[in-house]
């Protein structure tokens, strides 16, 4: 297997699965985070917070989606890097638009803006609940968090950090746009049928993860 | 379609060795018909430029009609030029206006080193077939025709995929300079078939190890191969690749 982890595929199978797994942490993010706008008490937010920062499986789960983000990263980044070496004298004149898609020549840098938005999320909100001191709340008796007042107090008072988060969803869906089919073809799982199925089901995707993120903070500035 | 007369201007890449630096340099070519193939109007600048008592540009070029992948021209940014499911030599004059700037560069990557002006070393392609391109088969007699029987299907999809005449299109266009389009067709002709299938693992990754040793990158499913391959070699192939090889690691 030593063999394996070193070739081109190896590494792309690595970058791609990783990539479904956090495809899927993106739809329960997505799932969880559409609470805030179904209950302006935000009760039900906090319940479903405060379950996914106490409950066994998530503490689990927790570690094994950060080291998800990493060996994403950096398989990708040793991927491209390794590739950029592969063309020492480049062409004069390249014209691609009719032959390969913007999203799928440019992952690396919607990838980088990806990276560099899920930074500053990260310190929004996960350092704060983390390392901070998060509002607190009673809830039926219960004391957590009011992640709830976190959320919509930055989106409601802060302009910039709203467009910042529809940009950063924009870049994530493009991103996703060519990364789900993609995954799907290094990992050996498609043909002629299935990838027309499979790029159907990418873009769908990438409009329900940028779309569905970029309702949030719209939703908090509007209302 | 009336023929026409157009004047062009090609920059075309000189170098008169593998080390020499190389440099773009253009010439006029007047009155080529728009009926002309580009080979035809390659043939008569170098004419020109012979009569002119220069080097005429060199540049590989052989049937002609299509067959056998030796011409390899990066026209105005694209692998074969501006026309889809052809070579360079099926590429006409029709396709590029009068006063037209036509820039004409060898296949670019690491795995093809530039020997003079637009002629690249492809010797990388042959030995990614030395590593695994073949069935292993004691000679005798020739076998009773339909003695194994393949079905359509199959015989269908090893058929398209033996199409691949090995120009380096897909190399040549690709922005990693990756060839998993080619080996993927070639292991795929072979894995397809009963006679090919029984070697399949072994295959698959040797000819996945030599493609990694010899400068070419890894893929990343742009797709831009199967758009500017002559032969509309299928990106279904590099999944059936990915997946042979994930399954002949796994089964070791």
């Amino acid at each position: 297997m030593g063999r394996f982890y070193n070739s081109s595929i190896g590494k792309k199978f690595f970058v791609s699965i990783t990539g479904l797994f956090l495809m899927m942490f993106l739809l329960v993010h997505l799932a969880l985070n559409s609470l805030l706008m179904f209950d302006d008490s935000g009760e039900l937010f906090n319940h479903a917070a405060h379950w996914m920062g106490t409950n066994p499986i998530m503490k689990v789960m927790e570690p094994v989606l950060g080291l998800g983000f990493v060996l994403h990263i950096i398989y990708a980044l040793i991927v491209q890097i390794v590739n950029w070496t592969k063309r020492p004298v480049r062409y004069a004149k390249m014209d691609q638009k009719e032959a390969s898609t913007w999203t799928s020549r440019n992952m690396i840098y919607l990838g980088a803006f990806v990276l560099i938005f899920l930074g500053i999320h990260l310190v929004n909100f996960f350092a704060v609940v983390k390392f901070g001191t998060p509002p607190p709340i009673t809830i039926d008796g219960v004391e957590m968090h009011d992640s709830y007042t976190l959320v919509s107090g930055l989106f409601k008072t802060c302009v910039s950090i709203d467009v910042l988060y529809v940009l950063g969803s924009i870049f994530l869906g493009l991103h996703l746009k060519h990364g789900v089919w993609s995954s799907f073809q290094s990992i050996g799982l498609s043909n002629t049928i299935w990838r027309k199925r499979l790029e159907m089901v990418g873009s769908i995707y990438a409009i329900i993860i940028a779309v569905g993120f970029s309702i949030i903070p719209l939703y908090f500035l509007i209302f | 379609m009336s023929e026409k007369s157009i004047n062009i201007k090609v920059k075309v890449w000189r170098q008169s060795d593998a080390k020499d630096k190389g440099r773009f340099e253009t010439y006029d070519v007047s009155n080529v018909s728009t009926g002309s193939s580009f080979l035809e109007m390659m043939d008569a600048m170098n004419e020109d430029l012979v009569n002119s008592g220069k080097e005429p540009v060199a540049f590989d070029h052989d049937c002609r009609e299509g067959i056998c992948g030796m011409c390899s021209m990066y026209i105005n940014g694209r692998a074969h030029g501006p026309d889809t499911l052809i070579p360079t030599c099926q590429l006409h004059m029709r396709k590029f206006t009068d006063g037209q700037t036509i820039t004409v560069e060898p296949w670019r990557s690491k795995g093809f080193p530039v020997i003079k002006d637009l002629i690249v070393d492809r010797t990388a392609f042959d030995k990614i077939l030395h590593a695994g391109g073949f069935i292993s088969i004691n000679t005798g007699n020739a076998p009773d025709a339909n003695a194994i029987p393949v079905n359509k299907v199959d015989s269908d999809l090893a058929m398209d995929a033996a199409a691949c005449i090995g120009c380096g299109a897909c190399v040549a266009t690709c922005k990693n300079s990756s060839a998993l389009l080619f080996v993927s067709a070639k292991v795929s002709h072979l894995a397809l078939l009963p006679q090919g299938k029984i070697e399949a693992a072994r295959r698959a990754k040797a000819m996945v190890a030599v493609m990694d040793d010899l400068g070419f990158g890894s893929c990343s499913n742009t797709g831009a191969c199967e758009m500017e391959c002559p032969k509309g070699i299928s990106l279904s192939n590099i999944a059936r690749l990915n997946r042979e090889y994930l399954v002949a690691n796994v089964v070791d």
